[in-house]
């Protein structure tokens, strides 16, 4: 055990083997950003020389980047992983979700809804997913281990004591747990990981040449998904992404950096957070809470 | 660079919140628009000399900005070039007891805040109580607000004493001392010119140099088995490796040792953690290990050293702090216990004692309900290998389960085996 990376690394694993351990059908949530592809390679050092012991599950808005979906069936191939795929668009055909109309229209939150059908239909007990507590305040007070109730929701104020490094997955049928094996990570705690197990990403996060369109101060990428206005006015730029949520809801910064290294330093000299580039938090003060609750990731 | 493990307690309005905003702000692990975001929805977002109101960056809960209360334990997070540490943010209220233990059992270091006009009350005495109870290793004692005794020496050299003469000598591994002033930013992550006369290093100094040396890296070793790898392909057809964590000393390639609770012998073939082939691995280290024998191990087994095998029973006495809210802890109790991967079922046969969370005496009891630290005797529907928690905060701790529902009822921590 040399650095905090070993000892995050090794945090991780151990809460990947319980999870696998405690559950009869885990299941990870992939959402193609690095938060889950670590997840993933961590998943694969934990239970190598064996196969992971569970599939992944992907909730498509429809709205994805394609490079996000490419890199998803490529990472889904090399390991030798199940994937499964769940669409947004088929929870909207079933009359179970609304499309949401105006100009910041996003699937994101109805990513919910979808997730908690793919749940029942398969029967999983526990969702492993990526979040991290440095994220969002909500997010500071969440166990490793998350009970949801059979709605799916989340009760901040009724948490289980979460004590030494026991967790406790024990649950009634219908309940199930979320699983947070890099609770303990910040942002740049994943880029130096990133570096040091040299960990393959998405393009979209190194700086390339991009078309979109300015909104609040941030870039949104011109994909034909976005509804662009009249008087918005589309421009090619310099960009890179911070963090990757669909086309609607993630945005994109001026940027240079082109390397994992360029990267690091430059999150050294960041004043903004990771949400903040993400028009999902930043609608109202408790905007992840609510959503939290309503059994979101 | 390493990592430190620490919690924050102290009673309302000691100024915990800001000095932890102090902490994560000083070392610029809060963002701009954190910032903005939590100016526009708290009315009291600036001080009466305009510096924000570091306290905000702290309270995480809708209902906790409402009530401009702590409910849970939060954490937080920062780096310095040094150190990369963890917070456990818990609330300083009586009824919150359970909130404090938890965030404890994973801290190697606690800081007790003390308002220096009020100097030591019940509050600190019993968060430096429960501090010993999990076996803290190293505790700071703050003394905060010193802007408020006008930076008096004496105040702070009154509260010292006062506090020694509470906590008998060699409770905890390191005791230090200092006064501040989170609010002003003195002694917090600079030296401060208004107290010359404490010369010794700020807080965050202090934090960043604490040699850590964890009792249990000396301690005998261990390794709860947490899943069973079985490739079962054409080229690992015979593969069979325990995946787990190890806890106390090192574990070697050639090592003779134990798998519990079976006691059967055997040695240590390979160690390995992903592609990497390793010969020994330490404390806090998750790996896979391959034995030389054959032998019928599976998840919720312990492998421990020949050199020092853990105690092995079916009766033990434990100290444990109650967490249900509903449920009531009575003689003859049914629960299950969770020690590591393995998942028993237990009674508990009777209560011995209970701590007054008021005179911090022991007193009898035939019930306990939330936030008691009882002493009981329990008895398990199977042996179990265990280590007293005085020797290990792992192999010596366990939680305590409803059968139905699987609510966390309760922490404990083993003192010795029964007969």
């Amino acid at each position: 055990m040399n650095t905090y990376l070993d000892w995050l690394e090794s945090e991780a694993i151990h809460i990947l083997r319980e999870a696998a351990g405690q559950f009869e059908r885990p299941v990870l949530l992939f959402s193609g950003g690095k938060d889950s592809i670590t997840l993933v390679h961590l998943a694969a050092k934990a239970f190598y020389p064996g196969r992971i012991p569970f599939p992944l599950l992907h909730i498509d808005t429809g709205h994805n980047f394609k490079e996000t979906l490419e890199f998803r069936d490529q990472l889904a191939a090399r390991i030798g992983v199940q994937l499964i795929v769940r669409y947004v668009e088929d929870s909207i055909r079933q009359g179970k979700a609304t499309e949401p109309q105006g100009k910041n229209a996003s699937r994101n939150a109805l990513q919910s809804i979808t997730l908690l059908d793919a749940i029942e239909e398969f029967g999983f007990d526990a969702c492993i997913g990526g979040a991290r507590r440095d994220e969002e305040k909500a997010r500071a007070k969440e166990r490793i281990f998350s009970v949801r109730n059979a709605f799916g929701e989340w009760n901040p104020r009724c948490q289980r004591p979460e004590l030494w490094s026991l967790y406790n997955g024990k649950i009634q049928p219908g309940e199930n747990v979320r699983v947070f094996p890099i609770s303990n990570w910040t942002e740049l705690d994943v880029w130096h990981y990133i570096q040091r197990e040299h960990i393959a990403l998405p393009s979209l996060y190194f700086a390339h040449q991009r078309n979109v369109v300015m909104r609040n101060g941030v870039c949104m990428a011109a994909e034909p998904c976005l509804h662009i206005a009249d008087d918005e006015v589309v421009l090619n730029k310099l960009v890179r992404f911070r963090t990757i949520g669909d086309v609607t809801c993630t945005a994109a910064f001026e940027s240079h950096a082109a390397t994992v290294e360029d990267i690091l330093l430059e999150l050294h000299d960041i004043r903004y957070s990771e949400r903040g580039a993400r028009l999902d938090d930043t609608t109202s003060e408790a905007a992840m809470e609510e959503r939290k609750k309503a059994g979101y990731f | 660079m390493d990592l430190l493990r620490f919690i924050t307690s102290g009673s309302v309005d000691d100024g915990k919140s800001t000095l932890i905003g102090r902490l994560l702000y000083d070392s610029h692990a809060v963002f701009e628009d954190q910032l903005q975001a939590m100016r526009k929805a708290s009315r009291k977002a600036y001080l009466a000399d305009g510096a924000p109101d570091l306290a905000i960056l702290t309270d995480g809960l809708k209902a906790e900005r409402e009530q401009g209360i702590t409910i849970d334990v939060a954490y937080k997070y920062f780096a310095t070039p040094k150190r990369k540490f963890i917070i456990a943010d818990a609330p300083g209220h009586i009824q919150y007891t359970r909130n404090m233990v938890t965030g404890a059992s994973n801290s190697d270091l606690a800081i007790i805040l003390i308002d220096a006009r009020h100097g030591v009350v019940e509050q600190t005495r019993r968060h430096a109580c429960i501090a010993k109870l999990l076996s803290i290793p190293h505790l700071v004692v703050a003394v905060n607000k010193m802007d408020m005794v006008s930076y008096d020496e004496q105040v702070f050299y009154r509260i010292a004493a006062a506090f020694k003469s509470l906590m008998p000598e060699g409770s905890f591994q390191s005791v230090h001392f200092i006064p501040i002033s989170a609010l002003h930013g003195d002694n917090v992550v600079s030296s401060s010119e208004r107290m010359p006369w404490y010369a010794e290093p700020s807080l965050l100094a202090y934090l960043e140099e604490l040699p850590l040396k964890p009792r249990e890296r000396q301690g005998p070793a261990r390794m709860p088995v947490q899943w069973v790898i079985r490739p079962q392909s054409e080229d690992l057809h015979d593969y069979r490796g325990y995946a787990g964590r190890v806890i106390g000393g090192a574990l070697h390639v050639g090592d003779a040792v134990q798998v519990w609770p079976s006691g059967l012998e055997t040695c240590i073939k390979s160690i390995e953690l992903g592609h990497q082939v390793l010969h020994e691995a330490h404390h806090g280290q998750s790996v896979t290990i391959q034995l030389t024998d054959q032998l019928d191990v599976s998840r919720g087994d312990l492998i421990a050293s020949v050199a020092h095998p853990p105690v092995l029973s079916h009766r033990l006495r434990a100290q444990i702090c109650w967490m249900d809210d509903h449920k009531m802890l009575r003689p003859g109790t049914k629960m299950l216990l969770q020690h590591q991967s393995r998942r028993l079922r237990c009674i508990v046969e009777q209560l011995v004692e209970k701590m007054d969370i008021y005179s911090l005496q022991a007193i009898p009891a035939e019930c306990a309900g939330l936030n008691d630290i009882v002493t009981v005797d329990i008895r398990l529907a199977s042996p179990l290998a265990f280590d007293p928690y005085c020797d290990s905060r792992h192999t010596g701790a366990f939680i305590l389960l409803d059968e139905h529902t699987g609510q966390t009822l309760a922490g404990g921590m083993i003192l010795h085996a029964l007969d």
